[in-house]
């Protein structure tokens, strides 16, 4: 899908040039991530649709999620069980961390190009994304 | 109703919900919560949780493909990316202090607010002022591909534009959607960047923005993995599917139709809430 574009990368100038580039890195990292993630949300899917096909469903009241599967190394934990529903929250919390590794690869892309002022602006979105992930279990 | 069943009704409504939200650039959540809310019978806290993590899944899957034919802009979407992560951040605050009905009649207000939006018709823009210096020196000003070889175009009014963001933030962490809407708006309307760019460009920052909420949801309980696996797989396979027509399609009418459906799950989900009855 991506092969005619590179036509019009090769005539631009070299900034623009630049920007093309990081944006095919950024779109198939992008890719990769929901991909990656995709399966194995499918994969836990399958195991748990295995076991569970028959219980019925109900999610009428919340009660929270165990603490298992709220926290990043109590999911990574579950998972290696390979428990369908533990499997499927490390799948989600690939697809969370997909846009992270998005934020921080455009980190070193601005670099690159020497925009400091982009390079910050980036780091400001990514402090707030880690915080969110990692450091807020506690806050709330 | 058993697992099995449930997964499968609620895998289908995803994959309409994902099409129709990336066709229309609003995002598969406007009508994902409503949909699990008023039909599944879902607690809204775990509608929003599965519809935040759905939304990163439309938003990257949709972006990798506009990232590379060249419509997005980055640079934009990382500048008004500060203000929707920290929007977000309040958002997903506020989701826990407040309950759920309430949550239910805001979700309804902002429905029928996006389909005022998207329906209204307004005047192309003729792009002939000066380029702005403030856009220029935060390099805003960009361009995209035409049948007609490449456009520039200049944009306006950032601040405006930055403060409209920070509300679409707080919002998509108040709602678990990743308000395409006010997110189009700011950028279409306010800094006056071309249509096809300002929805190609919300898209890639919904990700990053649903992503500063859902790390907050997952840490909170509101992601659970049996109902997010059938609504994210869902709504990434029609979103996948959106991405791929939407290039080549006239959105006018579709976006009209979709404004339809947008009121009247608006509606429901104010007289709902209202009631009590999410």
């Amino acid at each position: 899908m991506a092969t005619s574009q590179q036509p019009r990368a090769a005539v631009a100038s070299g900034t623009v040039w630049s920007d093309r580039r990081i944006e095919n890195i950024i779109g198939n990292l992008l890719r990769t991530g929901v991909s990656v993630s995709a399966l194995i949300v499918f994969c836990g899917g399958v195991i748990y649709l295995f076991r569970h096909a028959g219980s019925p469903a109900d999610y009428r009241t919340f009660h929270g999620e165990p603490a298992d599967l709220k926290t990043v190394p109590g999911i990574i934990r579950d998972a290696f069980t390979l428990e369908g529903r533990g499997l499927i929250q490390l799948g989600l919390l690939v697809l969370i961390a997909t846009p992270v590794v998005r934020v921080a690869f455009s980190i070193w892309g601005f670099a690159a190009e020497h925009d400091r002022m982009y390079v910050i602006f980036t780091i400001i979105v990514l402090a707030t994304l880690l915080y969110s992930l990692l450091g807020s279990g506690s806050a709330f | 109703m058993n697992v099995l069943c449930f997964t499968v009704l609620v895998a289908i409504g995803s994959l309409v919900a994902g099409l129709l939200g990336s066709l229309t650039g609003l995002g598969g959540g406007v009508v994902l919560v409503p949909l699990l809310t008023l039909f599944f019978k879902v607690d809204i806290r775990y509608a929003i949780g599965a519809s935040l993590v759905s939304v990163i899944a439309t938003s990257s899957g949709a972006a990798a493909a506009y990232v590379k034919e060249g419509f997005s802009n980055i640079r934009i979407g990382m500048f008004l990316e500060i203000a929707t992560t920290f929007g977000a951040l309040l958002g997903a605050f506020l989701a826990t202090r407040i309950s759920g009905s309430l949550i239910g009649v805001i979700f309804g207000a902002v429905l029928l607010y996006s389909a005022y939006l998207s329906a209204r018709t307004r005047p192309p823009w003729a792009g002939n002022d000066p380029p702005d210096a403030l856009a220029t020196r935060l390099r805003l000003n960009g361009s995209f591909p035409t049948a007609r070889g490449e456009r520039s175009y200049n944009v306006y009014h950032v601040p405006a534009g930055f403060s409209l963001m920070f509300g679409a933030g707080t919002l998509s962490g108040l709602l678990g959607i990743g308000s395409g809407a006010v997110k189009v708006l700011a950028m279409d309307q306010a800094m006056k960047v071309p249509f096809k760019v300002s929805t190609t460009t919300s898209n890639f920052m919904i990700g990053v923005t649903a992503a500063a909420s859902a790390g907050i949801y997952l840490n909170r309980g509101y992601i659970d993995p049996s109902l997010a696996m059938p609504v994210m797989l869902g709504v990434l396979a029609g979103s996948i599917l959106g991405a791929r027509i939407l290039v080549q399609t006239e959105t006018k009418w579709l976006r009209l139709v979709f404004s339809v459906v947008i009121v009247l799950l608006g509606l429901q989900m104010i007289f709902q809430g209202l009631r009590g009855k999410i």
